[in-house]
C-alpha cells in the first residue's frame, strides 16, 4: 500500500513544490507567489498579470480561427476580389504603434511616483486609441463611398469583420485606460494597494500592447498576404 | 503547527442583503449553486424533450391531445410533426451538451469545490465569477426565447414568432442540430421550417455561452496557478482539481472557435456575407441567385464543420474531465485507498485534453475528406485509448483491495467507470473511418456518445451531488432513495442504449422522425418500444432524486464537517463552509490528497493538513518521489 502513498520527505529534501519544510509559496514560481508567501505584494500584481495573459490566450484563439477562415475562404474559392486597401490605414498603424510607446512612458512615469506625467501620458494613449477607431471608421466609410459593402465579395467580408472585431476588443482597452485615469487621484496607501495598482496597470498594457500588435497582423494578412 | 492565522484582509466581506447574499452573489460557493440551479433546470427541459421523441419513435401518429393543446402547430391535432420532432433533436441536445454538461461540472461542482481544494478564501476574480454565471443564464434565457420565437408555443406564440420572422410553421424551435450544419443553418428562411429568427437566436445563445464560459475558465486557471495554499504544491492537489484546471484550459482555447464560427454564421444568415455558403444551391425548389434567395458564391460549408468540431471534440472532454476528477476522488474515498498511479492519472488526464485538440476530423469522415487526413484523424484518435485505458486501470487499481464502502456517491462513481469503458469502447470501433463511414448517420454513434459523453458524465455529476451535498448543504441525501435511485438509472441506461447499438449496426438512420416507411427496419420496432419504455421509467426515477435533492436541504440527517473520513481540505472547515472557506484561517498542506491507509498512520485516514508523523513509514524505496 505505501507504495502509492506520496510521501513529504523527498519533497522536502529536494525543494520540490512547496512543503513547508522547504520554502513559503505553492511551488509554481521560483519564489512562490500562493497566499502563504510572505511577501503581499506579489500576491496581487502576479494575479492581475497571470489572467491577463490567460485572456489573450482565447483572444489569440478567436483571431487564430478567423484567420484560418480567412485563408480556407481565400484558398478554396474563385470569387475572391482583393479591396483596395483604404490609405487612411497607415495613419491608423501608425497611430496604433505609437500609442504603445506612450503607455510605456506612462507606466515609467508612474514606476518614478510621477503621478501627474502618468495621468497626462495615460490621457494621450486613450486619445491616440480614440484617433485609432475614428480612422478605422474613416477607413470603412471610404470604402462605403466606393460601393464596397461587407457582402460585396469574401475580402471585404473579412474587412469588415476583422476590423469590427479588433476595434471591439481595442475599445475595451480604452475603457480600461479610463478605469486607469480614474484611480491615478487614489493616494498611495498600503504596499498591497500600491502592487495592486501595478498590476493591474500591467495587465492594462499588456492588453493594449497586444492589441497593437493584433493591429498590425491583421493589417499585414488584410493587404500585404500571399 | 497545522495552521496559522491569516494575515491578509478578506477582499469582500460578507454580504448582508439578501440580493448580494443569493442572487447577485461573489461567493464562489453560491455561484456554484447557481449553476447546479441552472443545469437542473435545462436538463428538466432537455429530458422532457428526449420523452416527446421517443413517445414519436414507438407510437408514430398516436394523438396525445394534451400536445395538441401545448404545441398547436408543432402536433397538430396532437400529432407530433416531422418538424417538430427535428426541433426536439436540436433543442435536446443544445441544451443538454451546454446548459448541462458544460455548466454543472465545471461552472457548479467546479466553482464551488475547486478554491476550498486549494486552500483559496474564493476565485481570484469574484466579479468575473459572477458575471460568468450571468451571462450563462442570458444565454439560456435566449436559447428557450428562440424555441418561443421559432415556433408557436402556446397562444400567442405564433403570432408573436411571425412577427419577429419566425419560420413558423410547425416547429417548436430552431432546426439545425446541436452542430447546426451549413450550409441549411446559414441561409435564413429559404432553407425550410425552423431556419428564421430561432436560428439567429440559437446562434446568439451559443456565442454568449462562449463568452460566459470564457470567464469561468480565466477564474479558474488564474485561480489555480495563483491562490494555492501554503504546502499545496501541484503535486498534492486532488485530481479534481487537476480535471477542472484541465477543462478550463479546454475551455479557453476552444470556445474562442466556436465564437468566431458563430460570427460567421450569423453575417451569412443576416450580413448577406458567404463564408459557408457555396455557389448554385438549389434549396426547397428554388434556385441561389433567384430573387427570393440572395445570390453566394464561394463558401465552404466544411469550413463550418472544421471550425464547429474543432470546438466540438475538447467539448467532450469538457463535459467528461470533471466527472472523471470526481470519479478518482470518490473512489479513493470509499475505497479507503490511495488513488493507484495519482501521477499516471495527472498524465493521462492531461494527454487526453492535449489529444483532444488533434481529433477533430473524426467527426467529419463522411465529409468526403481526403483519406490521408482520415487516416492521421483515425490514428490520433485511436491514441487517446492509450490515456483513457491507464485512467481506467487505475480506477480499478483503486477498487482492488479496498474496504469498500458502498454509498450512493461511491456507486454512481462506480457506474461511471463501467459506463465510460462502455461507452469509450465502441469509440474505438468510430474512430477507425473504414467502421466510421457505414456506421456514422446511425443510432450506432447516438449509442456511443450518449454512453460515454452524456450518461457517464451525468453519473460523475451525481456522484459528485451525492458525495458533495453534506458539505454544501449540511446535511446527507437519503441513502436508501439514493441506492434505488442508482440501481434504477444504472440498469435503466443500459436498456436505454445497448439496443441502439443494434438498432446502428442494423442499419437504422439517426435523426429520422419515424421509420414506419421503412420495411427493412420493421422488425426492430418492438425494440424501440423498450427503449422507450426504459427511458420513460429511468427518467421517472429522475424526479425521485429531485425530490430526495429538496427535501434533504431542509429535512435530511445533519452532517459534520468532515462525514466521509475524507482528506482534502474541503472536509477541513463547517458544512456548509463560512463565507470565506476557513474562517480566515489559511490551510496548510503537509501531504498528499489521498493518504489513506498510511502504514504506521494512528488513523485510517490522514488529512492534508495533519504534519508527517515520524513513526509513518513511507521507506520502502517505492515511493514517486524517490528516484
Amino acid at each position: 500500500m505505501a507504495t502509492t502513498v506520496t510521501s513529504t520527505d523527498g519533497i522536502i529534501e529536494k525543494g520540490i513544490g512547496a512543503g513547508p519544510g522547504s520554502r513559503p509559496g505553492n511551488g509554481f514560481h521560483r519564489n512562490g507567489g500562493g497566499k502563504g508567501d510572505s511577501d503581499p505584494t506579489r500576491f496581487y500584481s502576479d494575479r492581475y498579470r497571470l489572467g491577463m495573459w490567460v485572456a489573450l490566450a482565447s483572444v489569440v484563439m478567436l483571431f487564430t480561427a478567423l484567420t484560418s477562415a480567412y485563408i480556407v475562404r481565400a484558398a478554396s474559392s474563385n470569387d475572391w476580389r482583393p479591396i483596395a486597401m483604404p490609405g487612411i490605414l497607415w495613419l491608423s498603424t501608425a497611430v496604433i504603434v505609437i500609442s504603445s510607446f506612450i503607455l510605456e512612458s506612462a507606466r515609467r512615469a508612474l514606476k518614478q511616483h510621477h503621478d501627474r506625467i502618468y495621468g497626462r501620458w495615460l490621457v494621450i494613449t486613450a486619445g491616440l486609441g480614440i484617433t485609432f477607431l475614428g480612422s478605422q471608421l474613416m477607413a470603412w466609410r471610404q470604402l462605403v463611398r466606393q460601393g464596397v459593402y461587407l457582402s460585396t465579395n469574401p475580402h471585404s467580408s473579412f474587412f469588415y469583420l476583422l476590423t469590427a472585431a479588433h476595434g471591439v476588443h481595442l475599445l475595451g482597452g480604452i475603457l480600461a485606460l479610463g478605469y486607469l485615469l480614474l484611480r491615478t487621484r487614489s493616494p498611495r496607501e498600503s504596499v498591497a494597494a500600491e502592487s495592486r495598482r501595478i498590476g493591474t496597470v500591467d495587465a492594462v498594457s499588456i492588453y493594449w500592447h497586444f492589441m497593437d500588435g493584433l493591429w498590425v497582423y491583421l493589417f499585414l494578412l488584410l493587404f500585404f498576404w500571399k | 503547527m497545522a495552521e496559522v492565522i491569516h494575515e491578509a484582509v478578506h477582499r469582500h466581506e460578507p454580504p448582508k442583503s439578501f440580493i448580494r447574499k443569493y442572487i447577485f452573489s461573489l461567493d464562489h460557493k453560491v455561484i456554484g449553486i447557481q449553476y447546479i440551479m441552472l443545469a437542473l433546470t435545462a436538463v428538466l427541459v432537455g429530458m422532457v424533450m428526449s420523452i416527446l421523441m421517443r413517445m414519436n419513435l414507438s407510437w408514430p401518429g398516436t394523438n396525445w391531445p394534451i400536445l395538441g393543446t401545448l404545441f398547436p402547430t408543432g402536433a397538430p391535432g396532437g400529432v407530433i410533426s416531422p418538424e417538430f420532432y427535428l426541433s426536439l433533436v436540436t433543442m435536446h441536445g443544445t441544451i443538454m451538451v451546454f446548459f448541462v454538461l458544460t455548466t454543472a461540472p465545471q461552472g457548479g461542482f467546479g466553482n464551488y469545490f475547486l478554491p476550498i481544494q486549494i486552500g483559496a478564501d474564493d476565485m481570484a476574480f469574484p466579479f468575473l465569477n459572477m458575471m460568468s454565471f450571468w451571462v450563462t443564464l442570458v444565454g439560456f434565457l435566449v436559447i428557450l426565447a428562440a424555441i418561443f420565437v421559432e415556433g408557436s408555443v402556446g397562444v400567442g406564440g405564433g403570432a408573436l414568432g411571425e412577427a419577429l420572422g419566425g419560420g413558423g410553421t410547425g416547429t417548436v424551435g430552431p432546426i439545425g442540430g446541436w452542430t447546426g450544419y451549413a450550409p441549411l443553418s446559414a441561409l435564413g428562411k429559404i432553407a425550410g421550417p425552423g431556419q428564421g429568427a430561432g436560428m439567429n437566436l440559437w446562434i446568439v445563445s451559443i456565442a454568449i455561452f462562449c463568452v460566459g464560459s470564457l470567464l469561468g475558465a480565466l477564474n479558474f486557471i488564474t485561480t489555480l496557478l495563483n491562490m494555492r495554499t501554503r504546502g499545496m504544491s501541484l503535486m498534492r492537489m486532488p485530481l479534481t482539481c487537476w480535471a477542472w484546471f484541465t477543462t478550463a484550459v479546454l475551455a479557453l482555447l476552444s470556445f474562442p472557435v466556436l465564437l468566431g464560427g458563430g460570427i460567421l454564421l450569423l453575417l451569412d444568415r443576416v450580413g448577406g456575407t458567404s463564408f459557408f455558403i457555396p455557389a448554385g444551391l438549389y434549396v426547397n425548389g428554388v434556385l441561389n441567385g433567384d430573387p427570393r434567395f440572395p445570390l453566394h458564391s464561394g463558401g465552404s460549408p466544411l469550413l463550418w464543420q472544421h471550425l464547429f468540431w474543432f470546438f466540438g471534440h475538447p467539448e467532450v472532454y469538457i463535459a467528461i474531465l470533471p466527472g472523471m476528477g470526481a470519479t478518482s476522488h470518490i473512489l479513493a474515498t470509499f475505497a479507503r485507498k490511495p488513488v493507484f498511479g495519482y501521477r499516471a492519472m495527472v498524465f493521462a488526464i492531461f494527454a487526453i485534453g492535449a489529444l483532444g485538440f488533434f481529433v477533430w476530423g473524426h467527426h467529419m469522415f463522411i465529409s468526403g475528406m481526403s483519406p490521408y487526413s482520415a487516416i492521421a484523424f483515425s490514428i490520433l484518435t485511436l491514441s487517446i485509448g492509450v490515456p483513457s485505458a491507464i485512467k481506467t486501470f487505475n480506477w480499478l487499481g483503486t477498487l482492488w483491495g479496498g474496504r469498500i464502502r458502498f454509498t450512493t456517491a461511491m456507486l454512481f462513481a462506480i457506474g461511471f467507470v463501467s459506463l465510460f469503458v462502455a461507452g469509450g469502447i465502441t469509440g474505438l470501433v468510430l474512430g477507425q473511418t473504414s467502421l466510421d463511414l457505414p456506421m456514422h448517420d446511425t443510432y450506432f454513434v447516438t449509442a456511443h456518445f450518449h454512453l460515454v459523453m452524456g450518461v457517464a458524465s451525468i453519473f460523475g455529476m451525481f456522484a459528485a451531488i451525492y458525495f458533495w451535498f453534506p458539505k454544501m448543504f449540511g446535511r446527507f441525501m437519503n441513502e436508501g432513495v439514493g441506492k434505488f435511485h442508482f440501481w434504477v438509472t444504472f440498469v435503466g441506461v443500459y436498456c436505454i442504449f445497448v439496443p441502439m447499438h443494434i438498432m446502428g449496426i442494423v442499419g437504422m438512420p439517426r435523426r429520422y422522425a419515424q421509420f414506419t416507411e421503412y420495411q427493412f427496419l420493421g422488425g426492430l420496432h418492438s425494440l424501440v418500444q423498450f427503449v422507450s419504455i426504459a427511458a420513460i421509467i429511468t427518467v421517472s426515477v429522475q424526479f425521485l432524486f429531485f425530490i430526495n435533492l429538496f427535501w434533504s436541504m431542509f429535512k435530511g440527517k445533519k452532517a459534520g464537517p468532515n462525514p466521509w473520513d475524507a482528506t482534502t481540505l474541503e472536509w477541513n472547515t463547517s458544512s456548509p463552509p463560512p463565507h470565506d472557506n476557513f474562517e480566515g484561517i489559511v490551510p496548510t498542506v503537509y501531504r498528499g490528497p489521498y493518504e489513506f491507509a498510511v502504514p504506521g498512520a494512528p488513523k485510517d485516514f490522514m488529512m492534508q493538513t495533519e504534519p508527517v508523523d515520524a513513526r509513518e513509514t513511507t521507506e520502502d524505496g517505492h515511493n514517486g518521489h524517490k528516484h
